[in-house]
């Protein structure tokens, strides 16, 4: 990435044909376990989507700083640090969800899509670019975890955002509440995303 | 959860089968769908994961409860164990290099992998939340160490044989994978009734 790339070309492929989760598996493992409830992926993604950012930004303004032999360390101490921040807002605002997301906030720091971002984009672009770029990914990560979260949620508890929205005769799937359906989900979910990729011609 | 009742044999064996830290928990997945693709080196990195864990859970803890809680320094846990498993990952490296090279040309281009697999820290992090006994720290992150290893040979397996199917283009690679992921998981976790262990 030599010449600076257009913001709206940036948006759509880091929402679509780039997207994280389609075609690298990259980074679902702090969040998949948390897509049984649209409320819980919803607040876990915004916080990705805000350390992602965040992340960038940092590791953009200070990159002539760091020696190259340290950078890893340095990126992930300051993605510990926006995590650090972000769990402590959970906790004193919205407690509940901060106790069901357990220790998968704390997790956010290994989440390979933001040391990935951080590492290929925002340590050669300029500050406000790197910023759009990560939270374009983020979104990109986002979109997928909710579709995936929408039809646990739907079929294991028959509700949305905790609204009962089927009928009264629905009987849940049970299976859906559990793990091995999040990676059910998440394989006809990538496969849908790839066939309809393949379909546009896009390169899959 | 009353963590100290839990007795050290259920622990080691819920948290390889019933509670695998990677098909129950999702854990450590990245390197585990992008390396699963050899056996050879899904060996490799396996235990490497398994002698990391051991070590990373017991000096956790220690630093956890004997450093941080007296302190006060609760919130810093994040940095602090992120630190940890790094340096110990590099120590590591240094100590295989040193003592027995065979074993570095195996285990060393693993090594750096696992600072960023989110196992390790997972395992930290239940380990506080859990208020787990160092004992039973060290036999958990033990337990998750084979029980990674163990899946993640398991996978590595399954793939050779998927790889000569029938797969719709597609479903190919990724797709195919998680969805091989799931039915692992669902062997893995229907065993939970026995092991009432969390």
């Amino acid at each position: 990435m030599s010449s600076a790339p257009a913001p709206g070309a940036m948006l759509r492929d880091n929402l679509w044909t780039n997207n994280p989760i389609f075609m690298q598996i990259l980074g679902i493992c702090s969040a998949l376990a948390v897509t049984n409830l649209l409320t819980n992926t919803m607040i876990m993604t915004i916080a990705v989507v805000g350390v992602m950012g965040m992340t960038n930004l940092t590791v953009s303004l200070i990159k002539s700083f760091i020696p190259r032999k340290v950078r890893m360390m340095v990126q992930t101490l300051i993605i510990a640090s926006y995590v650090i921040v972000v769990d402590i807002i959970l906790r004193a605002y919205l407690p509940d969800i901060s106790r069901a997301l357990g220790p998968y906030v704390g997790l956010i720091i290994t989440n390979c899509i933001i040391m990935g971002r951080a590492e290929a984009f925002a340590q050669q672009n300029p500050p406000l670019l790197s910023v759009w770029d990560g939270v374009t990914s983020a979104f990109g990560y986002m979109g997928v975890l909710l579709a995936i979260a929408l039809i646990r949620e739907l079929l294991g508890f028959g509700t949305l955002f905790g609204y009962q929205v089927m009928p009264e005769i629905f009987e849940p799937w049970i299976i859906m509440v559990m793990p091995p359906s999040a990676f059910f989900v998440l394989g006809i979910v990538i496969w849908i995303g790839k066939a309809i990729m393949e379909r546009e011609g896009a390169p899959a | 959860m009353n963590a100290p009742d839990i007795n050290l044999i259920p622990l080691l064996f819920a948290s390889i089968f019933t509670s695998n830290i990677l098909l129950a928990n999702f854990l450590g997945m990245c390197s585990f769908i992008s390396i699963s693709k050899d056996m050879q080196s899904s060996n490799g990195l396996g235990m490497a994961v398994t002698l990391v864990l051991f070590m990373t859970s017991g000096l956790n803890w220690i630093v956890y409860h004997m450093v941080l809680v007296p302190l006060g320094l609760e919130y810093l846990r994040f940095i602090i164990f992120i630190t940890v498993i790094a340096s110990m990952v590099q120590i590591t490296e240094m100590v295989i290099d040193r003592v027995s090279p065979k074993l570095y040309i195996t285990l060393g281009i693993f090594l750096p992998l696992i600072t960023v697999n989110c196992a390790i820290l997972g395992v930290s992090l239940f380990l506080e939340i859990r208020e787990y006994t160092f004992l039973q720290s060290l036999v958990y992150g033990l337990g998750s160490g084979l029980g990674w290893w163990l899946a993640i040979m398991l996978l590595a397996a399954i793939r050779k044989k998927v790889e000569k199917g029938p797969v719709p283009a597609a479903l190919k690679g990724p797709g195919i994978t998680v969805i091989t992921i799931g039915f692992m998981a669902m062997a893995f976790i229907g065993f939970g009734g026995m092991l009432p262990v969390q």
